[in-house]
């Protein structure tokens, strides 16, 4: 919607006046996001930009919240934490979620609407109310406040993502060729990890992502789930929040924003290639 | 499967015309090919099995407890099971105490749940009914060990005795109205209802918490909704009118704050927001706001809506977008063609199409936002949480789980409809990520 020479004054002005509309809000996206990068670099204890920061004097800028985390046993703990749980949940729920997504892409599959009314309801359900509910249930059966409770949790707070991002691959899969493959001899398994999977590999993977971040990001669920001992990286950026407020959480949150920018270029990538895979497949 | 050629000799030699037409294995082609399809079907069945059961024992048999804890209400019948039989008969419109009977029963119940404690937890659960139940239990159950049940023939005077409250008919008309295995006593209390001597009565406005409550989540919700739609239709349109490779790069600056963890970007608002943050030092800076006059921008409702509106604008911007990559733009250079002006063409031509996109971006986005609990426990302060914290406060703090379940399966109940609504108008199977 480029500017044509024969425009009206007012038309260039609303066309000015649209674009700077527009600036301000993508700043109000972004800025937020930005002011913390360099104020995690603060060397006071202050939640604002100091003097010396604004002019760029070396003395106002220092790594010392970096070393806080790294050195706090409570942060590392709660890294730990995270890691540990995290990556189970994403392999719990993308390896039932691929298989049920195969399922459910055959031809024909009876009462595919209420499995999949049920399959996607994790996500749909407030959190808290999940939260509650597991919190309820997991405690009667012993769950609660376990390693395997939260892990649970979280792969089925994941699994939607896979079955989305799955099926959504699997629509221009072709079939013809699982069935060329068991032509030449090949099992099911065979099929299905020569063929089938390499083919669906940028899906599976951009919802492992997706899985990974809900169970890396998540907190409410956790709060109530989990213990202690299951204490995450958001759950301690939680209670840092909620009670004495400390400048690590601006580093912590610096490193946690890189990280989603690798993950956002890393689905951007698969998505690519996965829609020149699907030029590519006949049909 | 099925070799055609031999099939049509069997019809020709073996049935009549108007029988069955058979597989080359003398089956009906008919029942063969319905085995086949069965066999698809249980295949298919077999692959969806395990998460299913997985989801069904991790998700929704969770969600099945809360819904039978909002109801549930064992405790009185386990705990008194005597004196639930005694005051089957008892009437309690005429104002009298219960007979002699009913006390003694109430005297053998309370002395076997002091054993375990179970008559403070039953004491708890009736004081969400009746307030000052909880203490009578407490006492009556530190004397009622010491009374003599073979001994004693004057039940209601030891009672008397014991506790002037027992002579309360009140107390006992919330125990026998409370004796049922079911209740819907905490939905009442959710809704701010109460079940009095005269049937169901409101309680005195000042107390009533959750109807307010739940006023202003929808409130706040629809005021969110509505700055999501102010910000993002403008940033929808522009990303949808620009050429490809330009909006593609403007995308990434919606899909960073979609990727960024939910807390750091609740963390930079509580940073931002302060008195002494970043957006009052500017003001303060550029002259617009007294150096002593900073303005109050967290721990009320106005921090809530500003850090929510900026969480849940991707929600908003990028199913706006997808709508609005669809509309051609020949039809608005047509209507300009005709000669309606720039607004004319806009409002009668453009706008129409994208309100596909503002319907489901405005449910997702409520739909999200009445369900939000970290960022209005952060920077919402007292006044500007919801729902969804109360019913995190019942939980953890007040340990009045049956009021949170009962919270929570109308929460439930509101997001449920708004998604039968979004998937009769948008339908869930195209719900898209990234």
């Amino acid at each position: 919607m480029a500017l044509p020479i024969y425009a009206s004054p007012l038309q260039r002005a609303w066309y000015y006046g649209f674009r700077t509309i527009c600036t301000l809000i993508f700043l109000f996206l972004i800025v937020p996001i930005l002011v913390i990068l360099p104020l995690s670099f603060n060397a006071e204890d202050f939640f604002t930009f100091t003097p010396e920061m604004l002019r760029f004097d070396p003395e106002g800028y220092s790594l010392k919240h970096y070393r806080d985390f790294f050195s706090n046993s409570d942060w590392q703990n709660a890294v730990v934490n995270s890691l540990r749980i995290a990556p189970m949940a994403t392999f719990l729920s993308v390896s039932f979620g691929t298989l049920a997504a195969i399922g459910l892409s055959q031809p024909h599959v009876p009462f595919r609407r209420a499995i999949m009314a049920i399959l996607i309801s994790p996500m749909i359900v407030p959190l808290i109310i999940s939260a509650a509910g597991m919190y309820f249930f997991y405690s009667r059966i012993g769950l609660q406040g376990t390693y395997w409770g939260v892990v649970m949790a979280h792969a089925a707070l994941g699994i939607p993502f896979v079955i989305i991002t799955v099926t959504a691959t699997l629509v221009g899969f072709d079939n013809s060729l699982t069935r060329a493959a068991a032509n030449m001899g090949a099992g099911p398994v065979r099929t299905f990890f020569r063929i089938q999977m390499p083919l669906i590999l940028p899906g599976v993977i951009s919802g492992g992502l997706f899985a990974f971040i809900t169970s890396f990001d998540e907190v409410v669920v956790v709060l109530f789930v989990g213990s202690a001992g299951q204490k995450t990286l958001p759950w301690q950026m939680f209670t840092g929040l909620r009670e004495q407020i400390s400048p690590t959480i601006l580093a912590v949150a610096t490193i946690l924003i890189a990280i989603s920018i690798a993950l956002l270029t890393v689905v951007e990538l698969l998505r690519r290639r996965s829609e020149r895979l699907r030029g590519m497949s006949p049909g | 499967m099925v070799n055609t050629a031999d099939s049509s000799q069997d019809i020709a030699h073996s049935a009549p015309v108007t029988g069955p037409v058979l597989g080359n294995d003398g089956r009906p082609l008919k029942a063969s090919l319905a085995r086949s399809l069965r066999r698809q079907k249980l295949r298919a069945l077999g692959l969806i099995a395990p998460l299913l059961i997985f989801v069904l024992l991790t998700f929704i048999a969770p969600i099945a407890d809360m819904l039978f804890r909002s109801v549930e209400n064992n405790i009185v019948g386990d705990v008194l099971p005597r004196t639930v039989v005694a005051l089957k008969d008892w009437d309690e419109t005429t104002g009298e105490l219960p007979d002699n009977a009913t006390f003694k029963a109430m005297a053998l119940d309370l002395k076997e749940a002091v054993e375990d404690k179970s008559h403070t937890r039953l004491g708890s659960r009736l004081n969400y009914e009746q307030s000052g139940i909880s203490s009578l239990f407490r006492q009556t159950g530190r004397k009622v060990k010491r009374l003599d049940v073979e001994e004693t023939t004057d039940f209601v005077a030891a009672f008397e005795d014991m506790n002037k409250k027992w002579m309360d008919v009140e107390n006992w008309q919330t125990i026998k109205a409370f004796s049922g295995r079911f209740t819907d006593g905490y939905f009442l209390a959710a809704a701010d209802l109460t079940k009095g001597p005269e049937g169901i009565e409101r309680v005195p406005e000042n107390e009533q918490i959750y109807y307010t409550l739940l006023l202003r989540t929808l409130k706040m919700s629809l005021i969110i909704t509505f700055s999501c739609i102010l910000l993002g239709y403008p940033i929808a349109f522009l990303l949808a009118t620009l050429p490809l490779r330009t909006s593609n790069l403007l995308l990434i600056l919606v899909l960073l704050p979609f990727w960024t963890s939910l807390l750091v970007r609740t963390s930079a608002w509580k940073v931002l927001l302060q008195q002494q943050g970043v957006i009052n030092d500017t003001l303060v800076w550029l002259g617009l706001v007294a150096d002593n006059a900073r303005l109050e921008l967290i721990n009320n409702q106005t921090g809530t809506i500003i850090a929510m509106t900026h969480i849940l604008l991707p929600f908003m911007i990028l199913p706006l977008f997808s709508v609005m990559k669809t509309i051609p733009p020949s039809y608005v250079r047509a209507a300009k063609s005709l000669g309606a002006n720039d607004w004319t063409a806009f409002w009668r031509v453009y706008f129409p199409q994208s309100v596909p996109g503002i319907g489901a971006g405005s449910i997702l986005c409520f739909i999200l936002s009445i369900g939000y609990y970290i960022t209005p426990e952060i920077v919402g302060g007292t006044k500007g949480v919801f729902i969804s914290n109360r019913i995190a406060y019942h939980i953890s703090s007040s340990l009045n789980w049956g009021l949170a379940a009962a919270l929570g399966t109308l929460l439930l109940v509101v997001v449920l409809g708004l998604y039968w609504l979004y998937d009769k108008f948008v339908g869930i199977d195209n719900v898209k990520l990234g």
